[in-house]
């Protein structure tokens, strides 16, 4: 606890400073570290807390980008109102995701791969709508980048910074505070053993629900941030599978089940992932498909010697540490 | 003595084969009964078809008056039947105390109630001193005492023990036996207990049910289910000769 503690708050405070002391290249790379801490905290409220196991996040991102973007294009109204929306039209897909996985009693990797099902499902059918720039793409008008405007999210590096910084603590705080209200707990037994939950009371379903909804929503707004991040949304890159499974690697290597865990994870796998490119440009390697390669390895490293993932194994060291 | 719990006429068939037959029995308020049988007799179904994990076929249960048919096995649990498995099954992750605080917060909406009904619980099963450890690093006998506790912690008015007593040593079978007898006088919780450990099962129970091949072939007080022949032949035989 005092370890988690002492590392939130130093957390805290590099991430208030960071961008007086970093590069903007370091700064690019820090917005997207914490975009994948923020929406690896989505799903893990999901995964982590509650068992199930979704494939498909990056559809909740597609939806969330494409709502606001969609309402900011055509209407000119910001992402504060965009941001509900994208929320509303997530939490309504998971929502029909959750009902009919549950309901006919589809577990497990099963209920996984309807994720993935519906996530392509979504991907195909962003293609095919024109209006929204179908597989050609939808772009947000790039107005000045030097001035901030926080009503309609424009603005430079700094501004996005500190919103998804924002973002970021914000979710962390709010898995903190629900893992210890009763729905996180009800949420944790049914990862554990949904049949035992039940027998003492707990309403499987509704419950099981509940955390589909509130994760989908949650990585909705990440979709939001993405779309005035990247100001172009393309159906291929937003919905693609390789973005489901990326968005889970950073919970996955840093603890899953964890409040800290998906935070430490996406500090680490990013800035990695972004070293290991510069190794390997410096190298005069040009394969495209390196950096993934040493990603997986890192992967299959992380789950064979910390199978708990970082955080939880950096706890107990820390644990131990204390007691000798 | 009113009946709390009513099985009347319950049958349940899984492939053809008929697990539990016109099952019929009832459970007194404050009253201790035992469902004893061979394996296979249709025991665990009984509890499964009360507990709202199975439907009967046909037949109705009836819980302080009210039909349990076709509710959730949740809502079952709300409306005061707690249940134990027999192959324990907590939550391994949690620790012993978050483990019951599951149970417990059926009936506290704040988690802080819930952690002191829990801790009540937990002292109650001498459990308290590893209330901080995981539920998956805990021995058989605790594992035991914590599935009781847990289905304590919400608060049931009937207590549907499954083989609680299974795997433990003789002086661990007598602490159990202790606490229920404890908790049934004091709070008047009403048990119903499968269980094979006779010694248990004399000791705690005022009426006896027996079950062989899905179906009721004798019910009475332990004196007479012992000297029943039916009994002994099917069941009994053995340890009533042992």
């Amino acid at each position: 606890m005092i370890a988690a503690r002492a590392m939130g708050g130093a957390l805290l405070l590099a991430g208030l400073a960071a961008p007086w002391l970093a590069s903007e290249y370091v700064l690019s790379v820090l917005i997207v570290s914490l975009w994948f801490a923020y929406v690896g905290q989505a799903w893990n409220i999901m995964m982590g807390f509650a068992g199930q196991l979704s494939l498909g996040h990056a559809m909740y991102v597609g939806l969330g980008a494409y709502a606001a973007a969609g309402l900011f294009v055509f209407t000119g109204i910001g992402p504060w109102l965009g941001a509900p929306l994208a929320v509303i039209v997530a939490v309504i897909a998971g929502a029909g995701i959750g009902w009919l996985g549950f309901r006919f009693q589809v577990k497990g990797v099963y209920f996984a791969l309807l994720t993935i099902a519906f996530a392509e499902f979504t991907r195909i059918l962003f293609d095919h709508i024109t209006v929204l720039g179908g597989s050609g793409g939808l772009f947000l008008p790039v107005g000045q980048r030097s001035g901030v405007d926080l009503i309609n999210l424009r603005g430079g590096p700094v501004m996005f910074y500190y919103v998804i910084f924002v973002m970021t603590v914000a979710i962390t705080a709010l898995s903190w505070a629900l893992l210890r209200t009763r729905l996180g707990y009800q949420w944790q037994a049914i990862r554990e053993d949904a049949e035992a939950a039940e027998a003492v009371g707990v309403p499987v379903f509704r419950t099981k629900l509940l955390a589909v909804m509130l994760s989908a929503g949650l990585t909705a707004l990440g979709g939001v941030f993405f779309a005035f991040y990247y100001n172009t949304l393309f159906p291929e890159q937003i919905f693609a599978k390789s973005r489901s499974i990326e968005m889970i690697l950073a919970p996955i290597i840093g603890g899953m089940g964890t409040v800290l865990g998906p935070l430490v994870g996406a500090l680490l796998l990013t800035p990695l992932g972004e070293l290991t490119m510069a190794v390997i440009a410096g190298l005069g390697v040009t394969n495209a498909g390196v950096r993934q390669v040493v990603f997986g390895v890192l992967l299959i490293l992380v789950l064979w010697f910390l199978p708990q993932g970082v955080w939880p194994w950096l706890t107990q060291r820390w644990a131990k540490g204390r007691r000798q | 003595m009113t009946d709390l719990l009513v099985v009347d006429g319950v049958s349940r068939s899984f492939r053809g084969l008929r697990a539990v037959s016109e099952v019929g029995f009832t459970v007194p308020e404050g009253g201790i009964v035992g469902l004893i049988g061979p394996n296979g007799a249709g025991k665990t179904t009984c509890f499964n078809l009360i507990a709202g994990v199975l439907r009967p076929d046909q037949g109705d249960i009836r819980f302080a008056g009210r039909s349990l048919i076709g509710l959730r096995p949740d809502q079952i649990a709300a409306a005061g039947i707690g249940r134990t498995f027999q192959i324990v099954r907590p939550f391994p992750e949690l620790t012993v105390r978050q483990n019951v605080t599951v149970g417990a917060l059926l009936r506290h909406r704040r988690v802080a109630d819930a952690e002191a009904a829990a801790d009540a619980v937990l002292s109650r099963l001498e459990l308290a001193t590893k209330a901080d450890r995981h539920a998956g690093s805990l021995t058989l006998p605790d594992r035991k005492r914590l599935e009781v506790a847990r289905a304590l912690a919400t608060n049931p008015r009937l207590l549907l023990l499954d083989e609680v007593m299974a795997g433990l040593r003789p002086t661990e079978i007598d602490a159990m036996v202790a606490i229920l007898v404890d908790l049934n006088r004091t709070t008047g919780l009403t048990i119903l207990l499968i269980e094979h450990v006779m010694r248990a099962v004399m000791a705690l129970c005022q009426h006896i049910v027996v079950l062989h091949h899905g179906e009721l072939i004798a019910a009475g007080p332990p004196a007479a289910i012992q000297s029943n022949p039916t009994v002994i032949g099917s069941y009994l035989g053995e340890e009533a000769l042992g």
